[in-house]
């Protein structure tokens, strides 16, 4: 490897090595544990291949198969536990995570704020947790309804007309809204070649552009983070199919001019698609229907409280205006004469006078998903949703508040739900972003989102959500402070470099994992496969 | 290294004659951090003046790298290709991604030399 493996105002990215000075004091354990953390190896370095949890009848091998040439010939080398061994090792992995059930998690636009456990238990009952998405429409009523209801929440909280329920998460939503405004273009004849993104946007923006086919340029912000709406018109012309854009965009700032830019793209005909990622700071506040918004997905996980982050899937049911509306995917929900059923075929669409593109999935949704939306959005109702946007806004500008004068804030003024900084306090100090946030570890803090948005230097932003209380945001609020005082004293460079110290893995090297990740695991010895 | 001429997207193009070769400046490699991955064109494409040639990934972002000038692209680094790192540890040098035929050798003259470029990076700070 080459030359320096480490930059002053970028990202630093590999672990320093432990110079002799510092004393990180770590006792050199027997076993490889820390106290009651316990050291745990994968699952296959515990299996063994002749022992099992699981009594199964040991199968008749003179009976015929009829696998032919797809009959395994080898030891499938499965890992064999005992239901405690199992149990253990489950555990132990699951106590090295951290999660907004464990503490305060303020990771910008990925609103981790806490799940409601009304939702669980709505979620368990049993008409609920025991449906199979194939029976019969008949005997699923009351599941078709609430994903009916639950559509029209969504459309009354965006004022828009039509909702396609089936994207998956919220990269799913941009898929499903993209493909939508790629069918209605070229059902008016007028395929067109190119999406703009807003150069603060979310990375799976461009990703679902270029996905869907189109050749994905940036419209540059303006000093104030917000998009630079001359520059938007001057590129607008008969190739531009749509621009896509954040609102509150990712430096968690309301893009004001919204309607100028949606009127502007109208008028070129093209189409704008709204990330609702951050749809938690507005709602009950303000409708992406009246702001000219043409595609929008909502995620579900985000802003209506359902887990995420490893600990559920997504679902990213997606808006649509009335030019998008006829080309709602399938399957979707039909209320007729008091029932309810699932429109499957595309020939029926057709019919009702819809042109659906196609089918993103193979059933209608995320119906847990649903279910604990639901649960959330009637157990607030919508001055309740209100008030939810209204306190994490204002979480967020408390915390910007209280440290404005410790770190800096990259844009002035009031934020939406998230408020940005960048690295100009620790100009000089040595620290990185990186360094801080591993700092913030050993604090018992899980790190803000870092370096992103890419518009400014060494970005943390932060959107601590609307249900830590002030307890909670002032200790973190005073453990940020702390340690901004920390790297700014300037004796304490090379212990930030070394964090994190308290974890079970000490700083990770991201460079080499990505230059040669190892996706696989493999045995040491091919003993395993030898057994048979 | 006055021979070098700059963009504003921090491209960097030394010129010889008809042919000039194209990397990224030492800020812009910096500022990427460590590069992981280089996806380069294939040679014989013509591309405009300011259209994309490659795309540079690093562990903080994903960037697109344009000509500088327009011409025709006659070699590409495939080296970068196999170690990702020559482009931080040598960026102007062996870190080189293209080698364009230039259309209009005149064009270079129209972008930064070292001194406006130097001036240009410290206003962005």
């Amino acid at each position: 490897m080459t030359g320096s493996t480490m930059n002053r105002q970028g990202r630093q990215t590999q672990p320093h090595a432990a110079p002799a000075n510092v004393n990180v004091t770590q006792t050199e354990m027997i076993t490889g544990n820390r106290g009651l953390q316990i050291e745990e190896g994968l699952i296959f370095d515990h299996g063994k291949l002749d022992v099992t949890g699981v009594d199964f009848a040991v199968p008749d091998d003179t009976v015929e198969h009829r696998l032919g040439n797809f009959a395994r010939t080898s030891v499938i080398g499965l890992p064999g536990l005992s239901e405690p061994e199992a149990v253990r090792h489950y555990v132990r992995l699951s106590q090295k995570n951290f999660s907004i059930d464990t503490g305060l998690y303020p990771l910008g636009s990925c609103t981790m704020k806490h799940n409601p456990r009304l939702n669980e238990k709505m979620a368990r009952l049993d008409g609920f947790m025991n449906l199979h998405p194939m029976q019969p429409h008949k005997t699923v009523q009351g599941a078709l309804e609430l994903i009916d209801t639950l559509a029209d929440w969504l459309k009354v909280l965006t004022g828009m007309p039509a909702v396609a329920m089936s994207p998956k998460a919220g990269a799913h939503g941009e898929l499903c809204g993209l493909m939508a405004i790629r069918a209605c273009l070229e059902d008016r004849g007028d395929a067109r070649k190119v999406v703009l993104v807003s150069d603060s946007a979310h990375g799976t923006n461009p990703a679902t552009a270029a996905t869907c086919g189109y050749a994905v340029e940036a419209i540059p912000s303006t000093r104030d983070g917000r998009v630079d709406l001359a520059a938007l018109k001057a590129r607008l012309g008969p190739d531009v199919a749509a621009f896509m854009l954040t609102n509150p965009n990712t430096c968690g700032l309301f893009e004001r001019e919204i309607i100028e830019i949606s009127e502007a793209l109208h008028e070129a005909g093209a189409l704008l698609y709204c990330d609702g990622a951050n749809f938690n700071a507005i709602v009950g506040r303000v409708r992406p229907g009246d702001l000219g918004v043409d595609a929008m997905h909502i995620n579900l996980h985000k802003t209506f409280s359902t887990p995420h982050g490893g600990g559920g899937p997504g679902a990213g049911p997606v808006v649509l205006s009335e030019a998008l509306a006829p080309y709602v995917p399938l399957p979707y929900i039909k209320h007729e004469l008091g029932e309810y059923s699932l429109v499957e075929i595309e020939e029926e669409a057709v019919e009702e006078g819809g042109k659906p593109f196609g089918r993103l999935s193979a059933f209608h949704g995320q119906m847990g998903m649903f279910v604990r939306s639901l649960s959330y959005m009637m157990s607030h109702g919508s001055d309740g949703l209100r008030q939810v946007s209204d306190d994490a806004v204002l979480s967020a500008n408390y915390v910007a508040a209280r440290l404005k004068d410790h770190m800096s804030q990259s844009f002035e003024g009031p934020c939406m739900h998230e408020v940005l900084f960048d690295d100009r306090f620790l100009k000089d100090t040595g620290v990185s972003t990186l360094d801080f946030a591993k700092a913030m570890i050993d604090e018992g803090y899980h790190p803000m989102t870092v370096y992103f948005p890419l518009v400014v230097s060494g970005a943390m932003l932060i959107e601590p959500t609307e249900t830590e209380s002030k307890e909670s945001l002032d200790q973190f609020i005073d453990t940020l402070i702390a340690l901004t005082e920390r790297a700014k004293s300037g004796t304490a460079e090379e212990a930030f470099h070394q964090a994190p110290t308290m974890t079970p893995r000490r700083r990770l090297d991201e460079t080499q994992a990505a230059r040669n990740p190892v996706l696989r695991w493999l045995p040491d010895t091919p003993t395993a496969q030898a057994a048979e | 290294m006055s021979d070098l001429r700059y963009t504003e997207q921090h491209e960097w193009v030394r010129g010889e004659g008809e042919v000039a070769t194209v990397g990224i400046s030492a800020y812009a490699a910096e500022q990427l951090g460590d590069v992981v991955y280089v996806e380069l064109p294939e040679a014989g494409r013509q591309v405009e003046q300011s259209g994309e040639i490659a795309v540079v990934e690093s562990v903080k972002a994903a960037s697109e790298i344009y000509a500088p000038i327009a011409g025709e692209i006659i070699e590409v680094n495939v080296s970068l290709e196999e170690d990702p790192a020559i482009v931080n540890g040598d960026p102007t040098g062996k870190g080189w991604f293209v080698k364009l035929k230039l259309k209009d050798p005149e064009e270079l003259k129209t972008l930064m030399d070292q001194e406006a470029y130097a001036t240009y990076v410290e206003g962005l700070e």
